[in-house]
């Protein structure tokens, strides 16, 4: 058990690879042995990854050197700085890993009965599976580089994803406006990453911590490490493809697209938080990161109130919720050189953002698990063509009840205890962007109330009469992230506590980060 | 950090390059001409990558037969080398996507082509 | 394509597929590797394609027998990173074993074949991988473009 707590890291990455290779032969045995493959690679992801949480919880920070000849050899000897490649996995980015494997196995679950009608079913898997390599990749490395590689694994195995219903021209469109933008983005990253490269002459991310003084090259690669993760997380004003894409993917896989997203954001953190760290200017940067935060709340929520498809309403809603991140830790980046500010709220902002990002996966995920379910039953996507589901489709508008009151923070759900603890810490900040919050918030509300009232409540239309409820491998991917809204609406503080206030505090510790990789020297 | 050339001319064509791929990629409505930019941005990018690796005076850094000398740095000619692999495997799928939507909507023209609005 | 394309392809394509065979294996003692040679493999066949047309190379060289390639060559690559798992994921233990097992000297050498541990056999991995995925991708795409139908 301990030698399995000691490779967790890199089991969890290597498990879901080598079951994305096996699929194709395992789908040459028959359907069954090939989902057995791959929910059973997922199931273990998911194990590994909590057992690798309750070990970074007890014993600090993990650290991992891929070919050395014990795991934390970082640097051989006769070296001055790491050369080999380094998985360093603190409590932020287990929690990172642990919304992405949660998420990937209720879409993996999901999508069991949404193939039975398509064709191609090993294809699909063995990029679903790309795609969660990809995202545990990126949150797990400790190492630029290797960050531009695992970006654009999940860059092209998401597009192929979104693009993957070929018979809808628009699906094409949307898997193409995200692989474009993803490719020109992923590109500025590895130009910032040769910028840093050419200066201090390491790859590994603590060496370049400790080695950065902010001269004026520096600047330039921070800013296009800034732009080009904004541009992957969609926020606004870079948000253009987001809609055409989280509307057009398929089944499962919009959440796990989302979560990718997310994974770009906490991308962002970690250049932010440990890579540059104290030595760059918090405050203006903070702001910056703020205003992005505003933009991607208020542009979001405000285009999505007058969208006919649901999916693309959900798509805007992503966009706004985006923003509520941005915006706590946003306030926390912009106070981080002041102790006082930062231990009295600065933290709280933080953790608030942090703990908005697992709640938003879980009940967005959901959210977008429902409207795939309207159209694998109706056929359509467009509001004004439904009605009068209730009555057919019990249990997914009681989903969709549950996922839109926690969107709009309305207590006791877990949506309205991350808001709270933005609100209260970015009050003592600046007064003005809490209230804008809330007002964001409050068309939320409006928003999805109109929607469920389209879908699901007034008169059925005639041509669907017939309409039954979803088959249960839905429904069961849908249950799995329900329950967990649930549970963290029940428990938030012991939340918090367990995962969220570790993550707050490994972010905020670069010099943790740093001694963990070079402190053998 | 040198170059050993005048005027740095590694580096300026790493400029030109990208500036005209993003030319392209902003104004071009063909959608192959898009997928052009793109590539020529990627080769602006392994140029970069490249070029910065090199020491004056400096030989290959292979040790079969090497003769006397320092050698250039290899690690940048690595990262060149898994981005140019990236860079095959996002040009096939877009190439691709764009052969896909011909089918549906018959014109290769972005504006055109458009189905998703709003 | 005409007569004389055709001759001439059928002359040089041993040539090109050994030349990117050579590149493969040697790949760690001169410049090279699994991604390059197999990249000059799938040069070989989209030679082929262009020389004698998309769908009688289809009745040859089917989309799927690549497909099952490109999976071995991956689970070759994968299967040896974990064979090392004793020590640490990614570890070379085949160095100072008997295969692909000799240790080159220090400095300039006269490069040996034998040596290396697992690196020669995960470019052999990558380069199947690389060669299947790359024709795949030229064959769907002239098929695509001539209209014809890929079967499943």
């Amino acid at each position: 058990m301990d030698s399995l707590v000691t490779h967790s890291s890199i089991l969890a990455i290597a498990i879901p690879l080598l079951a994305a290779f096996l699929t194709p032969l395992a789908s040459k045995v028959g359907d069954r042995a090939r989902n057995t493959v791959v929910i059973g690679a997922l199931a273990l992801a998911e194990f590994l990854v909590i057992i690798l949480a309750r070990d970074i919880y007890l014993n600090g920070l993990h650290v991992y050197t891929l070919g050395a000849a014990a795991t934390d050899l970082t640097i051989p000897e006769h070296y001055m700085v790491p050369v080999r490649i380094i998985l360093e996995v603190d409590a932020m980015s287990v929690f990172m890993g642990l919304i992405t494997t949660t998420i990937s196995l209720a879409g993996a679950i999901y999508s069991i009965s949404f193939l039975k009608q398509e064709t191609g079913g090993d294809r699909f898997y063995t990029l679903l599976l790309l795609l969660a390599v990809g995202m545990l990749g990126l949150e797990f490395t400790g190492d630029m580089f290797n960050f531009f590689v695992f970006l654009e694994i999940l860059s092209i195995s998401g597009a192929a994803l979104a693009a993957f219903r070929t018979r809808f021209g628009d699906a094409t469109e949307g898997g193409f406006k995200y692989i474009v933008i993803s490719a020109v983005g992923a590109l500025v990253v590895l130009f910032a990453v040769g910028i840093l490269y050419a200066q201090y002459n390491v790859l590994s991310m603590a060496a370049l911590a400790q080695a950065i003084q902010y001269t004026a090259l520096d600047k330039i690669a921070l800013a296009l490490l800034v732009v080009a993760l904004a541009m992957k997380l969609a926020s606004v004003p870079l948000h253009m493809w987001a809609p055409d894409t989280y509307s057009v993917a398929p089944a499962g896989t919009t959440p796990m697209i989302y979560v990718a997203s997310q994974a770009c954001l906490y991308g962002m953190f970690r250049v932010l938080f440990s890579l540059y760290g104290v030595s760059l200017d918090t405050l203006a940067i903070g702001w910056i990161v703020i205003v992005l935060g505003v933009l991607s709340m208020f542009v979001g929520v405000t285009m999505a109130v007058h969208q006919s498809d649901i999916k693309r309403l959900m798509a805007y809603h992503a966009i706004s919720q985006s923003g509520y991140m941005l915006l706590g830790i946003g306030v926390g980046l912009a106070v981080l050189a002041d102790p006082q500010a930062l231990a009295s709220y600065g933290r709280e902002a933080i953790s608030g953002g942090i703990f908005h990002i697992i709640n938003n996966a879980l009940y967005k995920g959901l959210l977008f698990l429902t409207a795939e379910a309207l159209f694998f039953s109706l056929g359509t996507r467009d509001l004004n063509k439904m009605g009068g589901m209730f009555r057919n489709m019990r249990y997914t508008a009681i989903f969709f009840i549950v996922g839109a009151l926690a969107i709009s923070g309305v207590p006791p759900f877990n949506g309205f205890t991350s808001k709270l603890m933005i609100y209260e810490s970015v009050y003592n900040f600046s007064p003005v962007l809490a209230v804008i919050a809330m007002l964001v918030s409050i068309v939320t509300l409006a928003s999805f109330t109109k929607a469920f009232q389209s879908a699901f409540t007034g008169p059925a239309l005639p041509q669907h009469d017939n309409i039954r409820e979803v088959p249960k491998p839905m429904l069961i991917g849908m249950g799995i992230l329900a329950i967990a809204i649930v549970f963290f609406s029940l428990f938030p503080s012991l939340v918090v506590n367990t995962i969220v206030t570790p993550a707050t505090d490994a972010l905020i510790d670069q010099a943790g980060y740093i001694g963990a990789v070079m402190g053998g020297a | 950090m040198t170059v050993g050339l005048p005027f740095n001319i590694p580096f300026l064509a790493v400029a030109a390059l990208i500036s005209i791929s993003f030319i392209i990629i902003l104004t071009q409505r063909n959608l192959i001409k898009l997928v052009m930019g793109i590539v020529i941005m990627q080769a602006g990018v392994n140029l970069f990558l490249v070029s910065l690796g090199y020491r004056t005076g400096g030989i290959v850094p292979i040790f079969t037969h090497a003769p006397e000398g320092a050698m250039v740095l290899p690690v940048p000619q690595a990262l060149t080398l898994t981005s140019i692999v990236i860079g095959v495997a996002c040009t096939a799928l877009m190439l691709s996507l764009i052969v896909l939507t011909y089918r549906h909507t018959g014109d290769t023209d972005a504006e055109k082509s458009r189905i998703l609005k709003g | 394509m005409s007569k004389i394309v055709r001759t001439m392809s059928n002359i040089l394509i041993p040539l090109v597929f050994i030349f990117g065979l050579y590149i493969i294996l040697h790949g760690h003692i001169s410049p090279g590797g699994g991604f390059q040679g197999g990249a000059v493999f799938a040069s070989g066949v989209a030679m082929i394609i262009v020389a004698f047309g998309s769908a009688s190379v289809q009745k040859r060289l089917k989309e799927h027998h690549l497909s099952v390639l490109e999976s071995a060559g991956a689970l070759i690559f994968i299967g040896l990173a974990f064979g090392g798992l004793a020590t640490i994921f990614f570890f070379n233990f085949l160095a100072g074993s008997a295969v692909f097992g000799n240790i080159p000297p220090s400095g300039s050498n006269p490069g040996d074949l034998w040596t290396g541990g697992v690196i020669p056999l995960m470019n052999i991995g990558v380069g199947l991988k690389v060669l299947g995925g790359l024709s795949a991708i030229v064959l769907v795409m002239a098929l695509a473009s001539s209209g014809i139908e890929v079967e499943e």
